[in-house]
């Protein structure tokens, strides 16, 4: 017989006027391999229909999972009952937009910072049709994938301070994904384009080195390495620049 | 109608999944407007979570020179067990290499060549040259002749789908999600958009659009057992066919992973090579095995995995029988530098460490080559202006059995062919509609809506009819079929059909209430059961993944055709319906795996 598990779940729904935020107990069986994934189904289907909450790939691949799991931000879909107490304490992702329950809205928060920091490949060069593609040694590509590879389940900035305070800070997820065009030979902005998205207390400047990103990221992206990267990089630029005025001075 | 929205664009796309999205880009770069819905943001979709990689003949690499589209053409064929379109082969074959070079323009970081030599698993050696050092390089998949397989690390479809929305970003697409369509408006002849509902509020809309692509995805969640993303629930299949109008093609052929992990059913692929074992370590399955260069299809090893379970060979384990996969013999350093995410998955979601533990998997639906069928533009039949892109499609590239990694590459291909399809017949063709009939659809679904909130329809409870669908659908309808089961499957889907709509909801919420949107898919959800069922049962012979025990072989004569699945208005069962498929190159013959 499993253990039997408690679960306080955050219920509020914004979209019923009057409505107000509340607890509500659950009470579940643990099953063998049981992950939050499987408990949370079984809740809404056996227990309460209308329990919201955002599963998509159940792989830790899609990134809609995130939620406060015991206060700490985790996917739930790679979250094991059996590494948790029985008491188990559910609330939505803290920063995004409150849908409803767990779920939370990271899609527009993501969409919104990939606009307003331009997070696609820039590239004034025609695709031709019958060309051989171009060469990129595979070490190059391997780099560009670890920056690549982020989510965006919005851990990182659940697990911000500076977040909490700053609500324009892009976080370590916003400028992990400008590190992985940067490290792009394919991409053509410069780093003094970069610069201009990065180089302000919204940008990398914004970041006190809490390290809660790092620490929280479910996929175990270096974070702390590409925030250390993009540093250096800028204020080389920065040195290189003043350099640049004090000589023509 | 005055009280709902109503958006106004050149194209309607419904689903924002890579088949959705490189449509859209096509569209964008000729100057139409397009507009997305998605249920989920476009970087949360399915195709997010396909790893494997993708085909195209670009044969780079050492294991893949002499590759071209003629051999990719003869292994998506024989996989396909000749069910396929050849004319739409061929046009994939020849497009594909162009079509992956683009993304790689757009940014996706695909593994390259690196020169040197290298040693497999199996203690072959591999070189590659210094003249192909950078090139896009390929890995070997089950079913083809060379290796082919192109890769992004361990994250193709990720790193593809997260390129794409870059795209789609800086051309200006907009995406519209947490979305979903629940009825397509047409006037009989013409398809005019969709009604949609806002998943965030509940709110219905309107999109009307001079051509409308449906790019949904699968609807492998019809099955107990599935790889899929549990959003992956047919909704694009049963529009179109709802309409009465349209069909579905090949519904009978769907593909089942043999591989796949409790408790959640997730592939775990080796890339062959690795031992299964059953519930006495017993090595049963002879050709499987690292050495053999020989991999079988992945129906044939379904299964056979399947066959010894039901002999009571299986390991009776908490989540029902499995066998074992043993990779072991591979090594620690092989398994974390090769098999990452293998390796990941045992851990994070079995529980199990793969360098010291045997992984216990068994069989579960991954993906149906059936869908909306459309001819070679992607045009849908049955009405004019709807269009079909990627796994919602019965395009018909992949018969009764998909080739690894061939989907993937169907995405982009087709995204790519019938985007340009989608935008010459936008440009052709003006919008008209009367608001009468934009009404009118509206005003059905707002009843549906509001009858179903006002509990007026009965006292079934919806998830139970729907774990009902799907043991059925597992039982009778999966790797293995008979008439005698297929019959059962039939009676019973047919009675769960009538009580799919008699559906009382427990919660009251409106909104966004899962619930709902449970119990307004169902009905449909349980027609493609049908539509799957009453195509198995019809067709006497086995074909691909498409098994009967009581008709083992394949059946030229009677067989080599395509089945239409139509749904009359009010119907209670599918009219089925058939055409020849086209052969072009390659006459039927054996079905062998390739070397």
């Amino acid at each position: 017989m499993g253990r039997r598990l408690t679960f306080d779940i955050f219920r509020y729904n914004p979209s019923v006027p009057g409505s107000t935020p509340r607890i509500q107990t659950f009470q579940l069986e643990e099953t063998p391999g049981m992950n939050l994934f499987v408990a949370l189904t079984r809740l809404r289907e056996e227990q309460d229909p209308s329990l919201k909450f955002d599963f998509v790939c159940r792989m830790a691949l899609c990134g809609s999972c995130g939620m406060l799991i015991n206060g700490r931000p985790r996917l739930a879909c790679k979250t094991f009952t059996r590494d948790l107490p029985a008491q188990i304490n559910l609330f939505p992702l803290p920063v995004f937009k409150l849908l409803g329950d767990l779920s939370v809205d990271t899609g527009t928060w993501f969409r919104n910072l990939a606009l307003k920091t331009g997070a696609w490949l820039h590239t004034s060069r025609a695709f031709e049709h019958d060309a051989r593609e171009e060469r990129m040694d595979n070490e190059t590509a391997l780099r560009i994938y670890e920056a690549e590879r982020c989510i965006e389940c919005g851990c990182c900035l659940a697990a911000c301070a500076k977040v909490h305070l700053q609500k324009e800070f892009i976080g370590a997820a916003g400028i992990n994904r400008l590190v992985r065009f940067m490290l792009d030979p394919r991409d053509e902005r410069g780093v003094a384009q970069y610069f201009e998205v990065l180089g302000s207390e919204n940008g990398i400047y914004g970041c006190m080195g809490l390290m809660g990103c790092e620490d929280n990221c479910p996929k175990d992206l270096p974070l702390q390495l590409q925030l250390a990267y993009i540093r250096r990089r800028l204020a080389a630029t920065g040195v290189s620049r003043s350099q640049t005025r004090q000589g023509k001075g | 109608m005055s009280s709902y929205r109503i958006h106004v664009t050149d194209a309607l796309i419904i689903g924002a999944g890579l088949a959705g999205e490189r449509t859209a880009i096509e569209l964008a770069a000729r100057g139409l407007e397009a507009v997305i819905l998605s249920l989920v943001p476009p970087r949360r979709s399915h195709s997010t979570a396909a790893q494997g990689g993708l085909q195209a003949a670009l044969g780079n690499c050492a294991q893949g020179r002499g590759d071209s589209p003629d051999v990719h053409f003869k292994d998506t064929v024989k996989g396909a067990d000749w069910g396929c379109d050849q004319n739409v082969v061929r046009l994939f074959v020849n497009t594909a290499p162009a079509a992956v070079r683009q993304t790689a323009r757009w940014g996706v970081p695909w593994s390259r060549i690196t020169a040197g030599k290298r040693r497999m698993p199996d203690l072959s050696v591999v070189e590659e040259s210094e003249a192909s050092a950078g090139l896009i390089t390929a890995k070997k998949f089950a079913g083809t002749t060379k290796w082919r397989t192109c890769y992004a690390a361990e994250g193709t479809g990720h790193a593809l789908q997260y390129a794409l929305d870059g795209m789609v970003l800086s051309l200006g697409v907009t995406v519209h999600d947490r979305i979903e369509a629940i009825a397509l408006i047409h006037d009989g002849r013409r398809c005019l958009g969709a009604v949609a509902r806002c998943l965030r509020t509940g709110d219905l809309r309107a999109y009307l659009a001079r051509a409308t692509v449906i790019a949904t995805g699968g609807c492998g969640r019809i099955y107990g057992l599935s790889t899929n993303s549990v959003i992956n629930e047919g909704t694009g299949l049963f529009l179109a066919l709802d309409t009465g109008l349209a069909c579905l093609g090949n519904m009978e052929a769907v593909q089942f992973h043999p591989k796949t992990m409790p408790p959640t059913w997730i592939p775990v692929s080796e890339g062959g090579g690795g031992y299964i074992l059953d519930r006495n370590l017993d090595y049963f399955m002879p050709y499987y095995q690292p050495k053999n260069k020989k991999v079988p299809y992945r129906d044939v090893i379904a299964r056979h995995m399947q066959e010894r379970i039901r002999a009571g060979l299986g390991v009776d384990g908490p989540h029902g029988p499995h066998l074992w996969l043993d990779i072991r013999h591979l090594g620690a350093t092989h398994i974390e530098r090769h098999l990452q995410n293998l390796a990941v998955f045992c851990r994070d979601f079995g529980g199990i460490d793969p360098v010291r533990e045997l992984i216990p998997v068994r069989p579960a639906q991954h993906y149906v080559m059936g869908g909306v069928r459309t001819n070679i533009d992607g045009a849908v039949y049955g009405l004019e202006g709807l269009f079909a892109v990627g796994e919602a499609a019965c395009w018909d590239l992949h018969g009764f059995n998909r080739l690894g990694g061939n989907s993937l590459a169907e995405t982009i291909v087709a995204g790519m062919v019938v985007g340009r399809k989608v935008a010459e017949f936008a440009l052709g063709h003006s919008l008209q509609y009367s608001s009468r009939l934009v009404g009118e659809h509206l005003a059905a679904q707002e009843y549906r809506l509001r009858s179903l909130i006002a509990g007026k329809n009965g006292c079934e409870n919806c998830y139970e009819l729907k774990k009902r669908m799907q043991r059925i659908m597992m039982e009778y309808v999966g790797i293995f079929r008979t008439g005698t089961g297929l019959r059962k499957a039939m009676a019973e889907l047919q009675e769960l059909h009538q009580r799919a709509q008699q559906v009382r909801l427990v919660s009251n919420s409106r909104g966004a209430n899962p619930e709902l949107e449970a119990a307004l898919r169902l009905p449909g959800m349980v027609r493609l059961a049908l539509c799957i069922t009453c195509g198995a049962l019809a067709r006497t012979e086995s074909r691909g993944s498409h098994y009967r025990e009581d008709f083992p072989n394949r059946d030229d004569i009677n067989w080599l055709n395509r089945t239409l699945a139509y749904w009359p208005p009010g119907a209670e069962l599918p009219v089925l319906k058939y055409e020849p498929v086209t052969i072009t190159e390659l006459p039927p013959g054996e079905r062998t795996a390739s070397a």
